[in-house]
């Protein structure tokens, strides 16, 4: 197994807010190897977006980062200079944002955006910079690329938006490439020709690509290992086959349960977990899951469980993981 | 696109003609009648007459305002009551000067409005923010001729840096532009307030969207994500408020003009108040209505067509 391209240490991270601070993230470890997917997988809230900001080192200006690090070539790219944070992102770890109409410069045409996001290539001419961006429109599937340039990014559609959003990303040839919800702005089918060019684009990057979404069937068909997350804690981590077929953790179960795809027959009421999420101001003392758990024990309420070795690669933070 | 600047046109040319009706209205609405304010007390009723005559205030009230309208259309605003010459002409030869003065004005307090604006946003919640803000407020809140006998007394008088009086030389740009500097200086400030303000308000709200954050993520240095990414839209609400910005600068001019006598709109309009001189104040109250329209109106279509999406609702 290679080494890791980025690994994230104990990274804690809260918001300071009226009512305290909210625990967005807590003690979160995770690594991507060179050549991998991993998958960020949780409902809303559970930390991921917290994750993927601090990933570009681009936090929200009420953020602080509480414990842990995020090692990339050798340094934590938390503790940079404005100047060296710059240097990294894009040009080493580069983002596919989610919902791209918001994502672009409604007034710049997207061409000029492009070829902008290629600052940091002093010496190539802005010729051949536009040339590149048309290649890549090109490889991403955009008809016409050359014309697709000049305009802007409400004339575009949805899927192409997020072609470009692909694009814009892969441009940069970054080591790291981190999709934030790459498909949820798109409707079903467009989500499938994305999920298949991401899957292609996989082939060509020898980096490490992290994927983050709520959406388990993207994860399935894209990613090797899967992180997955709940109120700010990576609650069990494995092979994506793993996961799926042998969750460890109810909170997997339930998520996988959960999943529309996993139904075998019509149903008048789509299955959902029970309950809400923690106060995360206010976090229990326990099992920040005890809450919504139903195989829930005395001790899960008062002790919080470890990180247990379920099998090779697969660790899952419940007292029962076991069981 | 097309629809809109008709419909925006349109709009200008109504409200033009209200302008011209309420300037006949307080010709006719004064007390008194305008041959006899002219002349004064000790005039004859023969020489009132004839003036009544050349004014044109025998025929029927209807007939003047329909000559008064077919001549502006034309060009031709009528006749100084006293040195008998165009009022067009005496409108053109000091309007360069005035232009010339809101133009500097305007000009330098976008310059600096904006640059101040923009400063404000980089060291947001700051102490520097904080004293913009300050400083942005009074120079909003101070009237613009208390700063005018202010500049005087310090540059002009004590300093004796900058001329106190005039426009400059003819021909001598030079000489001009170190007329200008105070009195545009007075007028302008105000506006460097607001303008400040705004862009701050402006570029706060656009620096949150999440394109900014692109920009960022894509590690383009913080100046370029600034002044191209984020002012570009934030430059749109100022467009507008600088049309009227310039507007209220033509207003102020009068006064101003009067404080540094410099010939121009200002003080060619005040004379001929004061000599009740009817035709000229028409003249150039009709005058500078339809160039402020022209200038609000020429906004607005600018600000059509620097943002593509407002541009897009028009063209469907």
């Amino acid at each position: 197994m290679s080494e890791a391209l980025v690994s994230v240490e104990d990274l804690s991270i809260s918001y300071a807010s009226e009512a305290g601070d909210v625990q967005a993230l807590r003690h979160a470890n995770l690594e991507a190897r060179k050549g991998e997917v991993i998958g960020i997988v949780g409902e809303s809230g559970c930390g991921k977006s917290t994750l993927a900001s601090a990933f570009i080192n681009l936090v929200a200006p009420n953020a602080k980062v509480t414990s842990g690090a995020i090692r990339f070539q050798g340094k934590d790219i938390l503790k940079l200079l404005e100047s060296q944070k710059r240097q990294i992102r894009g040009r080493h770890i580069a983002m596919i944002f989610q919902d791209p109409m918001m994502a672009f410069n409604p007034v710049l045409p997207l061409g000029e955006q492009l070829i902008d996001f290629q600052e940091h290539r002093h010496d190539v001419p802005r010729s051949e910079k536009r040339a590149r961006a048309t290649a890549m429109l090109e490889r991403v599937g955009i008809p016409d690329p050359a014309y697709n340039l000049g305009r802007f990014v409400h004339e575009l559609s949805g899927g192409m938006r997020q072609r470009v959003a692909i694009a814009a990303a892969l441009l940069m040839t970054p080591e790291i490439l981190v999709a934030d919800e790459p498909t949820t702005a798109l409707d079903v089918t467009m989500e499938a020709q994305i999920i298949h060019l991401l899957r292609e684009l996989r082939s060509d990057h020898d980096g490490a690509i992290i994927v983050i979404t709520h959406h388990l069937g993207l994860i399935g068909e894209l990613c090797d290992r899967v992180y997955v997350m709940y109120a700010g804690e990576v609650v069990e981590e494995g092979r994506t086959e793993d996961i799926y077929h042998n969750p460890r953790h109810p909170y997997t179960k339930a998520l996988i349960d959960c999943d529309p795809a996993h139904l075998d027959e019509p149903v008048a009421f789509l299955p959902t977990i029970p309950g809400r999420l923690p106060d995360l101001v206010a976090l229990p003392s326990g099992c920040s899951f005890a809450d919504r758990c139903p195989i829930v024990q005395e001790r899960c309420r008062t002790t919080s469980p470890r990180m247990i070795e379920t099998g090779p690669q697969h660790r899952a933070r419940c007292h029962e993981a076991l069981r | 696109m097309l629809n809109y600047a008709i419909k925006r046109i349109a709009l200008a040319l109504l409200i033009i003609i209200v302008v011209m009706l309420a300037m006949y209205a307080m010709v006719f609405l004064l007390p008194g009648d305008p041959a006899t304010l002219a002349l004064g007390p000790r005039a004859t009723p023969a020489l009132k007459q004839e003036l009544q005559i050349r004014m044109g205030l025998d025929q029927p009230v209807y007939v003047q305002i329909w000559n008064f309208f077919r001549n502006a259309v034309t060009g031709d605003l009528g006749y100084d009551v006293w040195s008998k010459r165009p009022v067009a002409e005496m409108i053109l030869e000091v309007f360069p000067k005035t232009l010339f003065l809101g133009v500097v004005a305007i000009g330098g307090a976008l310059v600096f409005g904006v640059a101040l604006g923009c400063l404000a946003v980089v060291w947001r919640n700051t102490w520097i923010d904080r004293l913009l803000a300050i400083l942005s407020v009074s120079m909003i809140s101070i009237p613009s001729f208390v700063i005018a006998i202010y500049l005087l007394l310090i540059f002009a008088v004590w300093l004796g840096w900058l001329p106190a009086i005039g426009a400059g030389e003819a021909g001598d740009p030079w000489s001009q532009l170190r007329a200008v500097i105070l009195p545009a200086f007075a007028i302008g400030i105000t506006w460097v307030g607001y303008i400040a303000r705004l862009v701050r308000a402006a570029m706060l709200e656009v620096m949150s969207a999440n394109h900014i954050r692109t920009a960022r993520a894509f590690g383009l240095p913080e100046h370029k994500v600034i002044t191209r990414y984020a002012l570009r839209l934030a430059i749109i609400p100022t467009i507008s408020i600088l049309a009227v910005g310039f507007g209220s600068i033509l207003s102020s001019a009068v006064f101003v003009e009067t404080v540094f006598s410099r010939p121009g709109i200002g003080t060619l309009i005040t004379a001929a108040v004061q000599k009740r001189n009817f035709p000229v104040v028409m003249g150039t109250v009709l005058f500078m209505t339809a160039f402020y329209l022209l200038v609000v109106t020429s906004a607005d279509l600018l600000m059509a067509r620097l943002d593509p999406r407002v541009r897009d609702v028009f063209r469907g």
